[in-house]
C-alpha cells in the first residue's frame, strides 16, 4: 500500500497536536508496511524560485536529532515533499490577512522570535489571502500528483487547508481519497463558524471516499452538522508515541505543587475555566502554583483576568514552548488540566500521562472516549474542576493511583494499532474504487 | 523680578532581564546587566557628560548667576558607580560651585508614596543618605517620583522636614490660577510648592526639535522673550524636565546644547529676570495661596494623574503583590534582599505595563525593553515570585514557623 499524504510539518516545527499526530501516524503506517509520500507546506522565505522540493526523510529535522529518531524501516518507507507555502496549521483567514498586511506594509519576511508567540516564518510571496493560498496550494499539489503518477494508491489529506489539494490530486490521478478530520470549524469557533471554511470542509468530505474522524465526538459532528453519509465516516482514535530514551525528571526548583495548562490559549481550549478554577483552589491552599504554557489570541484577556483575581504571584505564563520544553513542563507538573470547550481528540493529556502526571480532562474531548484513568469534568463546571485539582494535590494516594494506572493505560494506545485501522480504511477505499 | 527655576531629573531604572517560569527557584540574578550598562554609558556619553560640562561653563561664565537644580535617583547613582563613575565626578564638580541644588526624592524612583507612609519614609531616608555620601549635601527641597503629589503626600513630606516640594501645574488642579507663583500645602502650610510651567517646560523638552511646531526653530532670544513677557503675571517660572532631554530625547544635532548655551546671556540680558535653585526660589517669594489637591496628580501623560503606573488590573496586581512583601523584608533585614526590594520598586516597571498607548505611546515606548505590556507584567511577576520564594526560604531558615505564609510568631520577628 502506498499513500500520498498531504500533512503538516513535523516536530519540532509544530504549533499543536496536529503535527505530533501526523508524525506518530506516519511512523505507525511505516511499521504497518505502508509507504508514505509526505507532502508538507513550508514557507522557505525566498532563497530560490522553486515551489516544490523533495526532501529525504533523513534530512528532516526532528525532535531528538536525526539518526537516533528514524529507524531504517522509516527511512525506507517515508519520503517528503515540501511545497512552498504560507499555510500553517490553525491559521484562520483573519490571522492570515493580518500577517499579509503586515508583510505588505513592512516589506519584509516575518520571523517570529518572540518568546511569547509561536514560531513561524511568514513570507509575502504567496497568496494575498488564505483562500487564494489554499487554491494555489491545490494547483501545486495537482502537479505533484501528476509527477508521481503510478507511485501511490491512495490520497490522504489532513484538515481543511489541504482538502482542495487532495481533490486536485484525485482528479489528476484518479486514486481514491481519504480525508482526516482533526478539528472541525465548530471546534475552533464555537457557533460562530466561518462560512467559507465550513464550505471547504463540507465539500472536501463530500468528495472523499472515506472520512476519518479522530473521535466519536468528531464523527457525530461530521455526520450531524455537515450531513456526511455515516457509512463512510470512520473513527480512528489518535495514539501517543513513546520516546526511546528515558529522560530523568528535571530538578524541581519550587516547593509548591504545579498544576499545568498546556495548549493554544484560544476559545477552543477553555483557558478561562482553568483560571477561574485556579482562583478557587488558591483561596483554599497556598502551596500550589498554576502554569499556563502556550500562546494564542486569548492570552491578553487571560493575563488581565489573572491580575484582576489577584493571583498573579501564583499563576505563571511561560509563552509558547517547543519540543523539549514541553517535555520538561510535563515532568515538572503534578496535575495536568485540559478544560477544552470542544476538543476533537486532544493528544496532550496522553503526553502528560506518559510523563506520569495525573490528568483532568473535559468530557467535551475525544480523548475522554479512550481514557478511564483521567478525571473527567464538564468544561463549564469550574467547581468540579477546582475540586478535582484540590483532590489530586491534597491526597497523594489519589494522584499516585491516577499516575500509575494512567501510565499503563496510555502505554496501550499505540500508533501502530491506530495506523493498522487507517490502513484498513485505505484498503476499503481502494477496493471500493476498483469495484 | 521674575525667577527662572530650572530643575533636571536624572533617572535610569535597573531593567530586568527576560526571566522565565523555568528560572524560578534557580536563578536569582534578575537584572539585564548588558542593556543597563549600555544604556547608562550611551546616555552618559550623549547627555550627562556634555551637558554637565556645559552647565559648569555656564555657571563660570555667568559668574554664578546661572543656577539650577538636580534630582538624581538612587538607581541612577548605583548604575553610575558601576558603569560610568566619571559622571558622578562631574556632578560633584557641579555641586562644588554652590550654584547647584540637589533635591530629595525616593531612592528607587518608586511609587512608595502611594503604598504607605512607612515605605515612603524609608525610601526617602535612603536617598538622603546617598546624597550626603555622594555629593556632601542634605536635600532641603523634595520632588516625588514623576511629580506625584497630593495634599496628603505633601503633608508627609513636610513631616520629614522638607520645606519645599515640586508639583505639576496641572490644569485640572490649577483651574484659573497661574503656576508662576509659590503656593502652600493646605494641610501643612509651612510646605511651599513650586509648580511646573508645563507649557514653557515642554517647549524645550518636547517641542524643541519639532518642525511641525509653528514656533520652530526656537532661539534663545525668542524663548527669553517669552520668559520676560510682561503680559504674563508671575514671580517664578518653573522649568522642570528630564535631564535626558539634552542630547538624548533632543539629539545634539538639533542644536539643543547651543540653545542652552545662548539662553543664559539671553535671559540675563533682561534686567527683570534671574536664575535660582528650587529652595532659593521658594525662599524668595511668599506663597500667594494654599493649593488644594485632594486627588493624586503627576506630570505624566495627558491625564496628569497616576494611571500611567496604576491604571489597569495588571499594574494594581503587581503593585499590591510587591508591597505585600514588606513584612518579610523588615523581618529579614538583609542588605542583599533590600537591594532587590529597591530595584523592584522602581516605577518604570509599572510604566511598561501601561495599556493606554493612544496619546502618549512615544513616551512610554522610550527605552522600553518589552514588546507589550503583557510581557512586562508576566516578566515582572516571574521575578517577583522568585524573590518571594527566596524571602520565604530565608525566613524559614531563620525561623521554621515563618515562611509558610502564616503570621510570624513574635519571637521570630
Amino acid at each position: 500500500m502506498r499513500v500520498l499524504m498531504f500533512g503538516w510539518e513535523f516536530p519540532p516545527h509544530i504549533a499543536g497536536g496536529l503535527g505530533t499526530a501526523c508524525y506518530g501516524m506516519t511512523r505507525g503506517l511505516a511499521r504497518n508496511d505502508v509507504e508514505v509520500i509526505f507532502v508538507v507546506p513550508r514557507a522557505y522565505g525566498d532563497e530560490d524560485q522553486r515551489f516544490v522540493r523533495v526532501v529525504n526523510a533523513s534530512d528532516v529535522e526532528t525532535l531528538g536529532g536525526r539518526e537516533q529518531e528514524f529507524s531504517t524501516e522509516f527511512l525506507d518507507k517515508v519520503s517528503f515533499i515540501h511545497i512552498d507555502s504560507n499555510m500553517v496549521p490553525y491559521i484562520s483567514p483573519e490571522e492570515y490577512a493580518v500577517y499579509h498586511d503586515e508583510f505588505v506594509r513592512r516589506g519584509e519576511t516575518r520571523r517570529e522570535t518572540d518568546l511569547w508567540r509561536k514560531r513561524y516564518t511568514f513570507s509575502g510571496k504567496y497568496g494575498a489571502n488564505l483562500m487564494e493560498e489554499v487554491a494555489r496550494y491545490a494547483m501545486v499539489a495537482a502537479q505533484v500528483a501528476r509527477d508521481l503518477e503510478g507511485q501511490f494508491d491512495v490520497i490522504h489529506a489532513h484538515d481543511w487547508l489541504t482538502y482542495f489539494a487532495g481533490i486536485a490530486a484525485k482528479r489528476v490521478s484518479g486514486n481514491p481519497r481519504v480525508v482526516h478530520m482533526h478539528a472541525t470549524e465548530y471546534d475552533r469557533s464555537g457557533e460562530n463558524v466561518n462560512r467559507q471554511v465550513y464550505d471547504i470542509e463540507k465539500a472536501g468530505m463530500q468528495a472523499a471516499d472515506r472520512v476519518i474522524a479522530v473521535s466519536d465526538l468528531t464523527r457525530r459532528i461530521v455526520v450531524e452538522r455537515y450531513g456526511i453519509e455515516a457509512r463512510k465516516v470512520v473513527t480512528v482514535h489518535n495514539a501517543v508515541r513513546f520516546g526511546t530514551k528515558e529522560e530523568k525528571a528535571p530538578e524541581r526548583s519550587v516547593d509548591e505543587k504545579i498544576v499545568t495548562f498546556l495548549g493554544r490559549i484560544t476559545y477552543q481550549k477553555g483557558p478561562d475555566y482553568f483560571v477561574e478554577a485556579a482562583a478557587k483552589v488558591l483561596a483554599r491552599v497556598p502551596n500550589v502554583r498554576f502554569v499556563m504554557a502556550g500562546s494564542g489570541d486569548m492570552m491578553q484577556h487571560v493575563v488581565r483576568r489573572v491580575a484582576r483575581l489577584g493571583i498573579a504571584d501564583r499563576f505563571h505564563f511561560t509563552g509558547f514552548l517547543r519540543g523539549e520544553e514541553v517535555q520538561r513542563m510535563f515532568r515538572l507538573s503534578d496535575v495536568y488540566v485540559m478544560p477544552s470547550v470542544s476538543e476533537p481528540f486532544g493528544i496532550s493529556p496522553l503526553e502528560a500521562m506518559r510523563s506520569g502526571v495525573p490528568v483532568i480532562i473535559s468530557r467535551q474531548s475525544g480523548v475522554a472516549e479512550v481514557l478511564d484513568y483521567a478525571v473527567k469534568i464538564n468544561y463549564w463546571d469550574v467547581d468540579a474542576l477546582a475540586d478535582a485539582i484540590y483532590g489530586l494535590i491534597s491526597y497523594p494516594a489519589l494522584g499516585r493511583m491516577f499516575a500509575t494506572k494512567g501510565l499503563e493505560e496510555v502505554n496501550g494506545l499505540k500508533w501502530s494499532s491506530a495506523a493498522a485501522k487507517i490502513k484498513a480504511v485505505y484498503e476499503a477505499a481502494v477496493a471500493e474504487a476498483e469495484a | 523680578m521674575k525667577t527662572i527655576c530650572f530643575y533636571f531629573q536624572v533617572h535610569q531604572p535597573r531593567r530586568l532581564k527576560r526571566y522565565r517560569f523555568f528560572d524560578m527557584g534557580q536563578d536569582h540574578n534578575y537584572l539585564d546587566e548588558l542593556s543597563n550598562r549600555s544604556i547608562m554609558q550611551q546616555v552618559a556619553r550623549r547627555c550627562y557628560l556634555p551637558m554637565n560640562n556645559l552647565l559648569l561653563n555656564m555657571i563660570r561664565e555667568s559668574e554664578g548667576r546661572f543656577r539650577c537644580t538636580f534630582s538624581i535617583t538612587g538607581s541612577a547613582v548605583e548604575q553610575m558607580r558601576l558603569y560610568a563613575p566619571e559622571v558622578l565626578e562631574s556632578f560633584r564638580n557641579l555641586a562644588r560651585t554652590g550654584c547647584v541644588e540637589f533635591l530629595g526624592e525616593t531612592y528607587s524612583h518608586s511609587l512608595a508614596s502611594l503604598a504607605s507612609k512607612e515605605d515612603f519614609r524609608q525610601q526617602v531616608a535612603l536617598h538622603t543618605r546617598l546624597m550626603q555620601e555622594e555629593f556632601g549635601v542634605t536635600p532641603a527641597a523634595f520632588r516625588n517620583t514623576e511629580l506625584i503629589y497630593s495634599d496628603r503626600i505633601g503633608a508627609d513630606v513636610a513631616e520629614m522636614g522638607f520645606r519645599t516640594m515640586l508639583a505639576e501645574g496641572a490644569r485640572h488642579v490649577m483651574g484659573w490660577k497661574s503656576p508662576d507663583f509659590v503656593y502652600a500645602n493646605p494641610l501643612d502650610q509651612r510646605l511651599r510648592l513650586l509648580l511646573r510651567n508645563y507649557k514653557l517646560s515642554d517647549d524645550i523638552a518636547f517641542r524643541f526639535s519639532n518642525r511641525e511646531w509653528d514656533q520652530w526653530p526656537l532661539t534663545a532670544d525668542k524663548y527669553a522673550g517669552w520668559l520676560a513677557d510682561g503680559e504674563q503675571q508671575g514671580e517664578v517660572i518653573n522649568l522642570f524636565m528630564d535631564y535626558e532631554t539634552f542630547g538624548e530625547h533632543q539629539h545634539a544635532d538639533t542644536g539643543i546644547f547651543d540653545f542652552m548655551k545662548a539662553l543664559v546671556p539671553a535671559v540675563l540680558a533682561h534686567r527683570e529676570l534671574q536664575f535660582a535653585t528650587v529652595s532659593e526660589a521658594a525662599e524668595a517669594h511668599r506663597p500667594v495661596a494654599v493649593l488644594h489637591s485632594p486627588h493624586v496628580m503627576s506630570w505624566a501623560d495627558e491625564e496628569r494623574d497616576v494611571t500611567a503606573w496604576l491604571g489597569n488590573e495588571m499594574q494594581n496586581e503587581a503593585f499590591s503583590k510587591l508591597y505585600a512583601l514588606r513584612p518579610l523584608l523588615r523581618q529579614l533585614d538583609s542588605p542583599d534582599f533590600d537591594h532587590v526590594w529597591n530595584f523592584m520598586q522602581t516605577s518604570d516597571h509599572f510604566y511598561y505595563m501601561a495599556t493606554k498607548w493612544l496619546s502618549d505611546g512615544d513616551v512610554h515606548a522610550y527605552f522600553n525593553p518589552y514588546e507589550s505590556s503583557y510581557d512586562a507584567f508576566i516578566n515582572y511577576m516571574n521575578v517577583l515570585s522568585d524573590f518571594e520564594i527566596e524571602l520565604r526560604r530565608a525566613a524559614a531558615a531563620r525561623c521554621p514557623e515563618a515562611g509558610r505564609g502564616e503570621p510570624v510568631p513574635a519571637e521570630c520577628a
